[in-house]
């Protein structure tokens, strides 16, 4: 199977070395790649009720034309040499304090134009789609807005040039994502669940702003091009330090463990938002992150294993979550974690991964965009509803989404040659190809994730478009209109051939590889055919499995009582409650104890006891101004001659 | 045989100007009638000190030197603070001159030589008297004490002192109302003031001893080349020290301060603190870096100590103060020792420093003290801290204005406050006085603790209904907003006034 060989074509010896030139042609115009849906947020949320009729429309229309203007680009830049495709365009002089001088720019190149029309297409499709969802809600208009507002930060995210323009948007994503899982907030879970994810975020940007603040402090700049080149300059202490702290920034945005526990109540949110940017986007930008900061993970083996070791964790985390959600939705979130987990594992391997995680990120955001269209388009026929053990024997009444469906569910779990199959089983063969321990504990982790995903992802399935109808008396299940429908259909599509069509031509990894450079793996620990095999068997089980219990058996109606893993996964692994036992209440606690040490011994005994101290001291003095001018000439006398008597003795 | 000294009229112009307006101020007051009085002595008073100001930009600053016998230096520094003297000078007339609507500055007393609620004072009040004597007065002591930094010679200068301190004696006594206090105040003023001069005088004599002349320039010389008369030379200089020391106020020969500056009418308390405080720096500035800074190593430490003690005892003694006017008074007192620190520095950042913070606290000093005067209960005024909390719901702008004075007078960065004591305490580490700056910044953060409370006080107090902030004139609304204006325009910007001060600090020897 010479498709799935992991060489690639001719490398660049150091991708590091690449440096961007002055942009030139249509890439001059990336600025407006960005200002497009921004304009289109300022209009909508400016323009107020007059924009209610055309805003949709106008927001699809602008988000229409970023894709195209990036597809433009990409085409410039296709017809560049391979190691000129490097851009940068310079926008103003952004902040200029002392030594430090941060200019506001945007590089062009091949990672972030990927990221770029993927950013821009799915987005496209999903303002088509919300054209239909949103269709009756009475804030449409700034639910388009939001949206807008949300594609303009992320391409600032992608496209930046340097740490602290990535903040602006990764702190951009950030409102736009909690505006839009509080879209809802009449609803207090909704709204609380908006500022879960707002909280847990803060933590790892934090620590984003910390690293920065390392980069500063080491290389004086936090331009890519800077602290990347002079990398090498740095200790392996600073580099592994700056190393975790992105890492943890990656962990809050991408809802990696241990900051996983936002991204299931972030379901609160309408589905398209979901799909946009719980699944497709915004989620990856950790992963975006770690492969941009490459030429730091590279020179910092340790920063590169906790990357990998995080990654593992999450697939398995993620996947066990997912076996056990009965809500749609929560089980697709949990599945984002666990395939993200494996995006993390792949740029965790270093050279040998980063473009295997970029190509599974991309085929990713097809597959589980067009999966979460197809989970609202079920809520769309059902109702509003979001349990699956009422649902069962849709694929009758919902054709076009079941078979969309379908697609997507193929490509998750790995049924060969859809694009799922390309991307997941080369980030397993890469694991495998990891050194030492690394390879067997990775490998039989994205092993047995592989066979779990197909369990949970076939229940989902089966549970929803198979079996008997478990509906409830009064619902009538319908299909969506075509602006929800078209956009699935053109997601399914990707869902199957995007593999095909980018990976065994070629035409990712080459167009990739300026950025990445090109590695060859360790020697793997299996025969490649074997794990092709067993990662074809154990998908085959789990199929087989879910299809027994979900898809031929009886499903209860109310989720039956179960084991303490059963429920243990339920509750997602007891994440909530262990944040709330080990981090809220000390934390808590530590406010109260802050709080009472800051009342008791700052304000009453240091500084009231000064105050009280000079107070006395005044009163003391004080005696002395008795208004009585006699006196005071005594003192002035006293004065004199406690004077004149200093100097005597001084002589 | 006696010759005539040459006198340059054109390099003291501007003192013959004050001087010559000051003296037809007292002729209008014989010939006037009394309805006309108040407007046109406020015309000739403004009026002279706006001609003397614009001479001494024009004419004066072209004709430096050391005239009339060597008494008098017209140099840099003479010229900096006489400048600075105007135009302080110039806004305290302004605020004295308030009349409210009535047809008499509202703060003086219709009839200073009636007894205190007797029958003249009431017919006084019914006949419509007025006390414009109060404008000539204040142009005398401007000549005092526009001499006083320009004094070359100890006799000179003690003349100088006389003449700025008797009209203000006389000032101080004249209050509107609670006129006993007033009367009081007055009275401590001058006798503490005599007792001083007698000091002054007795080191002034000891100097001529140990140099032969009073002229500073000689007794420099002298420091030189004499030896074994430091038993007349030591105390001399401490002597005179002393007489300038009780002038601005610093400790142990400040107890007449908080008492004076409560006593005295409002405007005129005002008046006096930002422009007493200017000359008598002046003064210092030129007896201890002309006369006697060849014999530094004996006065230095004792002056170190005494501005060490001065902010302490100004900072501490300030907090458990209940009256407006008292506050400031110690606050006076902790900022003359901030400005001692920069003198202590010598050399010529030690001159520019104190210069820059003399103006600096002179004008905030003017408008705080008159909007102090703004602050009514019962129709007298209102200084019992008690009485002014909550005014900002009542007067905003007083409220801003004066919060933004005691943020200054705290020293808070981007008010002139904070670049007059970085410039003090950076000149006083410059030349090895850190411990003075310590003690310094630990006074001020003493100090701030008074002027917060003051502004919490304004602003979230219980509101008082018997309280009343009255409506000011232009000219009162002039002054304050020239002073806040300048206080925050040294704050953002000192750099013009900063290099100003550094080009003026140049003395003639």
């Amino acid at each position: 199977m010479s498709v799935l060989e992991t060489s690639v074509g001719v490398a660049l010896a150091d991708p590091s070395a690449v440096t961007a030139v002055e942009a030139t042609g249509t890439s001059a115009l990336a600025w407006l790649v960005i200002a497009l849906p921004l304009l289109g947020a300022a209009l909508l949320l400016v323009g107020g009720r007059v924009t209610d009729t055309f805003g949709p429309l106008l927001a699809t229309a602008l988000s229409w034309g970023s894709f195209v203007l990036g597809a433009l680009i990409v085409v410039q830049l296709y017809g560049r040499a391979a190691e000129d495709r490097s851009m940068s365009v310079q926008l103003w002089d952004w902040v200029s304090a002392g030594e430090l001088s941060v200019h506001a720019g945007l590089l062009v190149d091949p990672l972030s134009m990927a990221f770029v029309l993927l950013i821009t297409f799915v987005g496209s499709l999903i303002h088509v789609y919300s054209l239909g969802y949103m269709a009756n809600d009475p804030d449409k208009r700034r639910f388009f807005a939001y949206l807008n507002l949300f594609v303009a930060a992320m391409l600032i995210l992608v496209l930046a040039d340097s740490y602290l323009v990535l903040f602006v948007g990764w702190e951009g994503v950030g409102l736009a994502s909690y505006l839009l899982i509080g879209f809802w907030n009449h609803n207090p879970a909704y709204a609380s669940a908006a500022n879960k994810a707002f909280v847990v975020n803060r933590i790892g940007d934090f620590a984003l702003i910390i690293a920065m603040a390392y980069m500063l402090a080491t290389f004086g700049a936090l331009d890519f091009a800077t602290v990347h080149g002079s990398a090498g300059s740095a200790t392996q202490t600073t580099l592994t330090i700056i190393g975790l702290l992105l890492l943890a920034g990656a962990c809050g945005k991408s809802a990696q463990f241990p900051l996983q526990s936002w991204l299931g109540d972030a379901m609160a949110g309408p589905t398209p938002v979901s799909a946009l940017i719980h699944a497709a986007t915004m989620v990856t930008a950790g992963v975006y992150l770690v492969a941009r900061s490459q030429a730091i993970y590279d020179l910092t083996p340790d920063a590169r294993l906790a990357v990998a070791v995080v990654g593992a964790i999450t697939l398995l985390y993620g996947a066990i979550v997912g076996c056990a959600k009965d809500d749609i939705k929560k089980a697709l979130a949990a599945s984002t974690m666990s395939q993200i987990g494996y995006m993390m594992l792949a740029v965790g391997l270093g050279p040998i991964g980063y473009i295997y995680a970029i190509f599974h990120l991309i085929t990713h955001g097809f597959f589980k965009a067009g999966m979460f269209l197809g989970a609202g388009s079920v809520m769309h026929a059902m109702n509003d509803r979001v349990d699956m053990r009422r649902f069962g024997a849709l694929s009758r009444e919902v054709k076009i989404t079941w078979i969309t469906f379908g697609a997507g569910w193929l490509a998750i779990i790995g049924f060969p040659f859809t694009a799922g199959w390309f991307s997941k089983d080369h980030i397993i063969e890469s694991a495998f190809s990891a050194p030492g321990w690394q390879g067997w504990v990775f490998g039989l982790v994205a092993l047995l994730g592989a066979g779990i995903t197909a369990f949970y992802m076939s229940r989902l399935f089966f549970m929803t478009f198979h079996g008997k109808a478990r509906w409830e008396d009064d619902i009538h299940p319908h299909e969506s209109p075509l602006t929800m429908t078209i956009p699935m259909m053109v997601l399914a599509v990707g869902s199957l051939v995007l593999g095909a069509v980018l990976y065994p031509t070629g035409l990712l990894s080459g167009w990739l590889e300026p950025v990445f450079g090109h590695a060859e793996g360790h020697e793997s620990l299996l025969p490649l055919i074997a794990i092709q095999v067993s990662v074809f068997v154990l998908m085959v089980l789990g199929v087989g499995l879910a299809w027994l219990r979900y898809g031929r058996d009886e499903v209860p109606q109310v989720a039956p009582e179960a084991s303490f893993a059963t429920r243990a996964a339920r509750q997602d692994l007891f994440q909530d409650e262990f944040n709330e036992q080990f981090l809220r209440r000390p934390g808590a606690a530590l406010v109260v104890g802050l709080e009472t040490a800051d009342k008791d011994v700052v304000d009453n005994a240091m500084v009231g006891g000064t105050s009280r101290g000079l107070a006395s001291l005044a009163n003391v003095v004080r005696q002395a101004q008795n208004g009585f001018v006699r006196s005071y000439a005594l003192t002035m006398l006293a004065g004199i001659v406690a004077i004149l008597g200093a100097v005597w003795v001084i002589q | 045989m006696f010759t005539a000294p040459e006198i340059d009229y054109l390099a003291l112009l501007p003192l013959i100007v004050v001087f010559a307006g000051g003296l037809i101020g007292c002729l209008l007051e014989g010939f006037l009638k009394r309805s006309v009085r108040v407007s046109a002595q406020l015309w000739l008073t403004i009026g002279t000190l706006v001609i003397a100001l614009v001479t001494l930009v024009w004419v004066a600053r072209d004709n430096q030197g050391i005239t009339a016998a060597g008494a008098v230096t017209i140099d840099g520094p003479t010229l900096m603070l006489q400048g600075l003297l105007l135009v302080l000078s110039i806004l305290g007339v302004l605020v004295m001159s308030e009349r409210l609507g009535g047809t008499t500055p509202d703060a003086f007393t219709q009839s200073g030589v009636s007894v205190p609620g007797s029958a003249e004072e009431a017919d006084a009040v019914r006949l419509g008297g007025t006390t414009t004597e109060i404008y000539p007065l204040a142009l005398l002591a401007v000549g005092g004490m526009m001499l006083f930094p320009a004094a070359n010679d100890l006799l000179l200068m003690f003349i100088a002192l006389e003449v700025l301190s008797l009209p203000l004696y006389i000032l101080s006594g004249l209050a509107r109302r609670r006129r006993l206090l007033s009367q009081e105040a007055a009275l401590k003023y001058f006798l503490l003031g005599a007792f001083s001069s007698a000091f002054f005088l007795f080191g002034a004599v000891l100097l001529y001893g140990f140099a032969g002349s009073m002229r500073l320039d000689v007794i420099a010389e002298a420091i030189g080349t004499e030896t074994g008369l430091d038993g007349l030379l030591i105390p001399g200089i401490l002597l005179v020290a002393t007489g300038l020391l009780f002038k601005i106020g610093a400790v142990p020969f400040h107890s007449w301060t908080p008492d004076v500056y409560q006593g005295a009418p409002t405007p005129v308390t005002g008046f006096m603190a930002a422009c007493t405080k200017v000359a008598a720096f002046g003064a210092m500035l030129r007896v201890f870096y002309v006369g006697v800074e060849a014999a530094r190593l004996d006065w230095q430490p004792i002056l170190a100590a005494v501005a060490a003690i001065t902010m302490v005892i100004g900072a501490v003694v300030s907090i458990v103060q209940t009256d407006i006017k008292r506050i400031l008074a110690y606050s006076s007192i902790a900022h003359a020792g901030f400005i001692l620190t920069g003198l202590l520095a010598l050399e010529q950042v030690g001159a520019s420093s104190t210069m820059f913070y003399l103006a600096a606290y002179g004008f905030m000093t003017v408008p705080a003290f008159a909007l102090v005067a703004l602050v009514r209960s019962a129709g007298s005024e209102a200084t019992h801290v008690n009485q002014w909390a909550g005014l900002s719901r009542r007067a905003p702008w007083m409220a801003a204005a004066f919060s933004f004075l005691l943020l200054a007078f705290a020293g808070i960065p981007l008010t002139s406050g904070f670049t007059g004591k970085f410039a003090v305490f950076a000149a006083a580490i410059a030349n090895d006085y850190a411990w003075l700056a310590v003690i310094g910044v630990l006074a001020s953060a003493v100090t701030a603790y008074i002027y917060f409370k003051l502004i919490v006080l304004l602003y979230f107090g219980e509101s008082r209904t018997d309280t009343v902030v009255v409506t000011p004139s232009a000219l009162t609304t002039f002054a304050v907003v020239c002073g806040v204006l300048v206080t925050l325009g040294l704050g953002v910007a000192p750099a013009p006034v900063l290099d100003l001060a550094a080009n003026a600090a140049q003395f003639l020897r």
